[in-house]
This record gives structure tokens, sequence and C-alpha cells, in this order.
């Protein structure tokens, strides 16, 4: 397999486990070729990539604007927050207004659930989803599986626990599918306010008490608490939530085993983690934000020269 | 199909003894010389030029293993993706004497992507091209191999399978010519 089988990447939900294979192994080519004197390839030469953000990102944007300037593709940025948007253009308007100016490929970022799948229905360029509302966020979650078999050597067989927010987390769902698609084994903890009810579904397993979960897993992977998204109070208070789901130095070392940390970011030092954990030996932290580059490479690039219109 | 034997094993020895006689040669003592084996299929041949060098020399010189994939220029244009491999280069390129290995010079296309992707780790000083068939006559850019093991004149209708026993499921070296079904 050195193609993937579908033309967008929406999410992980309709990626085969080959697909994800082919994107991890491509992006470990990808991190070697950021890691050279010179840190680009002309792959991408004749490609224009737009970056459309209808919501406020640093991280993604950044990492997607370096992993297309490493690609040599021609990049152009836009934000909702300086458009036409606000003037009420609808979002197909403003797009194939973007592709009239001969654009190949639209990385997009919305605050709504399907924004991409509804795009992709309508346009000819390839779509690559970067964050669609409370949905998915497909590019972190195969960065987090590449930090993860980089660390441990595979991801199969792991056991990975995902911490705190998960009702409103894109990052959470997109895990979930990357990892059972892996044959990881996947637990969520939290409230149980801020754990959705399907997640049985789903074939995660569940656990409200944190020192439990973190005595099973191999993985802690901590979410922010996303209070923007919160319209109403799900717990009592910041401080009562860090005292029950806060991991710190003290929680880990009563662990008769290491697991590995592993954050998405932003992180909110003192709530989820406290910064002795956050610059520990044991996160991976920002090596993750360096493979999301990798990552986002491996995904640009295949999709690119994928399957033909 | 037809398969018609162009090297044995028995000539391969010669042939790669004769390669390394013939860098030397130019080389002289290796000072700045490093081995560049181009994936997939020129590390092989790379991994034993290098292992003679050695013996031959009774010294350490640098091997490193490019990968071409990114550099192509038929990325997009055509239905196959081709996948990449990896690419190690332990040392740093700037001011070496670079010795390009691979096994069928054909349309030179590959080579020009080699060498655009050894620049990004640095200028080199000179830059050498051996390889193991040289197909004359079918060049699509400027570009010759400075040490050749054996030159072939065939028809682009015809394809060069180069069969080491370090590939897969391969017992005993060979270097064939066969026609391409049509």
């Amino acid at each position: 397999m050195s193609q993937l089988s579908v033309k967008h990447l929406l999410g992980i939900k309709d990626l085969t486990k080959e697909d994800i294979a082919l994107i991890l192994a491509t992006a470990k080519n990808f991190k070697e070729v950021i890691n050279r004197p010179i840190k680009k390839v002309p792959s991408l030469r004749d490609i224009t990539i737009a970056n459309v953000f209808f919501e406020n990102s640093t991280r993604t944007r950044l990492s997607f604007e370096l992993a297309q300037k490493r690609l040599s593709a021609d990049v152009i940025n836009f934000s909702s927050s300086s458009s036409s948007v606000k003037k009420g253009e609808t979002l197909l308007d403003t797009v194939n207004n973007i592709l009239a100016m001969k654009v190949d490929m639209i990385v997009m970022r919305h605050s709504s659930v399907g924004a991409p799948h509804f795009l992709a229905r309508h346009i000819q360029a390839n779509i690559v989803n970067a964050g669609d509302g409370t949905h998915e966020h497909p590019t972190q979650a195969l960065l987090d599986s590449f930090s993860i078999q980089e660390s441990l050597g595979q991801v199969e067989g792991k056991k990975v626990c995902i911490f705190g927010d998960i009702l409103h987390s894109r990052v959470a769902l997109s895990n979930i599918y990357a990892l059972k698609k892996q044959n990881a084994e996947v637990m969520v903890c939290g409230p149980n306010t801020l754990l959705p009810r399907y997640l049985k579904d789903l074939g995660v397993k569940v656990e409200l008490d944190l020192r439990k979960a973190l005595q099973w897993c191999d993985v802690a992977n901590v979410l922010r608490i996303q209070l923007e998204r919160q319209t109403i109070k799900y717990f009592p208070s910041l401080r009562e939530y860090s005292l029950y789901y806060g991991i710190n130095k003290e929680i880990l070392d009563s662990l008769n085993k290491e697991i590995l940390i592993m954050h998405p970011g932003p992180i909110n030092r003192g709530i989820e983690l406290t910064s002795d954990v956050a610059d520990s030996s044991h996160s991976v932290i920002l090596d993750q934000v360096e493979n999301g580059v990798a990552v986002r490479m491996a995904v640009l690039y295949l999709l690119a020269g994928g399957v033909k219109n | 199909m037809e398969k018609r034997i162009i090297i044995t094993h028995q000539l391969l020895q010669i042939i790669i003894e004769r390669l390394c006689r013939q860098i030397i040669e130019k080389h002289d003592s290796f000072k700045h010389s490093v081995i560049l084996g181009m994936q997939p299929r020129g590390v092989f041949l790379a991994e034993r030029i290098h292992r003679k060098l050695q013996e031959l020399l009774e010294k350490e010189i640098p091997l490193g293993y490019l990968d071409t994939t990114f550099y192509r220029d038929d990325f997009r244009r055509k239905d196959i993706q081709l996948r990449a491999n990896e690419t190690r280069v332990p040392f740093t390129i700037e001011g070496k004497n670079v010795i390009l290995v691979d096994d069928v010079l054909y349309t030179g296309r590959t080579v020009r992507a080699a060498m655009d992707a050894m620049i990004a780790f640095g200028r080199p000083e000179r830059v050498d091209l051996a390889v193991l068939i040289d197909r004359k006559y079918s060049r699509d850019l400027p570009i010759q191999a400075n040490y050749v093991g054996k030159g072939v004149n065939c028809l682009s209708s015809e394809k060069v399978l180069v069969e080491l026993v370090e590939q897969e499921g391969i017992a005993e070296d060979g270097i064939w010519l066969i026609k391409k079904p049509n």
C-alpha cells in the first residue's frame, strides 16, 4: 500500500488501518527531512493550499503552514475574523471564491460539526479537517499515535487513557477511532458530567477514579478543560476539578510503573497537569508538537499524490 | 517471458572489485570521500562496494543511504505513488567527494533527484556516479556515470532485472535482461 483510500482527510473514522500505517510510516520519513540542515523538499511545488480557519488556532495553523512550506507548497491564509464571513457570505461561497483563485487543497477549521464533510460534497479540491467543532481533529490523533509509536515502539496492544473533558473534545473522539483501529486498548477518565453517554458503543472503558486509571494505562493523554465550549457548569469549580483530576508528580511517583504523559496543548498549568509533570522526562508534549509537522507533511503529501480527480 | 542473463554471480564479484579499484584510482586516500547508496536498490550495491573498499584500503569509509522519493519530478504525474524509504546520512556532505551508487542508470531522472536530495545535507566538493548497469542511448537528461559495471544497449521494451542475495527471496546474484509483457 502506497496510496490512501480517501481523497479527503475528514476524520479518522473514514480511514482504514492501512491508511493510518501509511501516514505514520511516511511521517517518519518527513521527521528525518525536518531534521536536515535544509529542511525542505520540493514535492508540492506546483500546489497551492489555503488554510481556512473559522475558529482560532495557533499551534495547528502554524504547524500546517510550516508543513506546507517544508513541502514547497504555496500557502494562503484566511481567518474568519478578517473576512467577508462577517458580511454574511456563506461557507460554500467563501470556499468557492478561494478555489476560483486556483487553489488545490483546503485545510479547514470550523466551529460547526460536519462543516468539512459538507464542503467535500460540493467541491473538487482535497480537504483536510483541522478540527470541526466537538467532532474530529484527525491530524492531532495521528500525531498522538505517531508519538506513542516513537516512544513505545508500537500502538497495538498499548493501554491508552484519555483524561479530562471528553464531551467537548474533538481530540478525544479522533484519538479513540485511531487507537481502536490500531488495536490499542482505550479508556477515558474524567468527571461523569464530562463523559458522553455513547462511549461504551465505541468499545472504550470508562473510569471515574484518576488513580485507578493511571495505574491501568501505559499512556496518559491529558486534555484541557474547554471552558469556552461549556455553556453550563459541569463541575463546581476548577479548583475542585484539579483536586480530583489534576495529575501531579506525587500521584505519578506513587504508581509502580512509568507512564508516558501527552497533552495536545494548550496546557492549563496547575489544572489538569502540574508544571513538574508537564516538564518531566515522562512528558513528550514538545515532541508531539515536532511530530505534528511531520505528520501533517505526510497527510498533505499523500493526499496531493493520491486519487486523481 | 524471455529472460537472458547479462551478469552472473562470478562476473559480479570481478566487476565490483574493478569498480573499487577505479574509485581508488581517483579518490586516492579517501580522506574526504563518502559513499551514498541510492534507495531502494542502490544500497545493496553501495554496501558491497563499501565493504570491498574498506577491505582494500583497510580504513573506515562513511556510508549513507539516500532516498529520492520527495525530490522526484514525476510526483502527481504518475498513477502509482511511490513509497518513501529511509534516508540515513550520518555525516555532513559539505566539502566532501561523494560517490553516488545505484544499480541501473536509465533515464537519469533518479540521479537528478538524488543530486537535489544530497544538496540538502551540504555542498559537496565533487560528485561521482557509480552504476552497475548503464542503459546506453536512453537518457532523458545530460547525465553520465563515472564508473560503469557494464554498458547495456537494449530496447525500451526490455527491462533490466537486478537480483542480489540481499533482496528478499533471492538465492543467487544475477543481472537479467527481460522482455516486458505487452
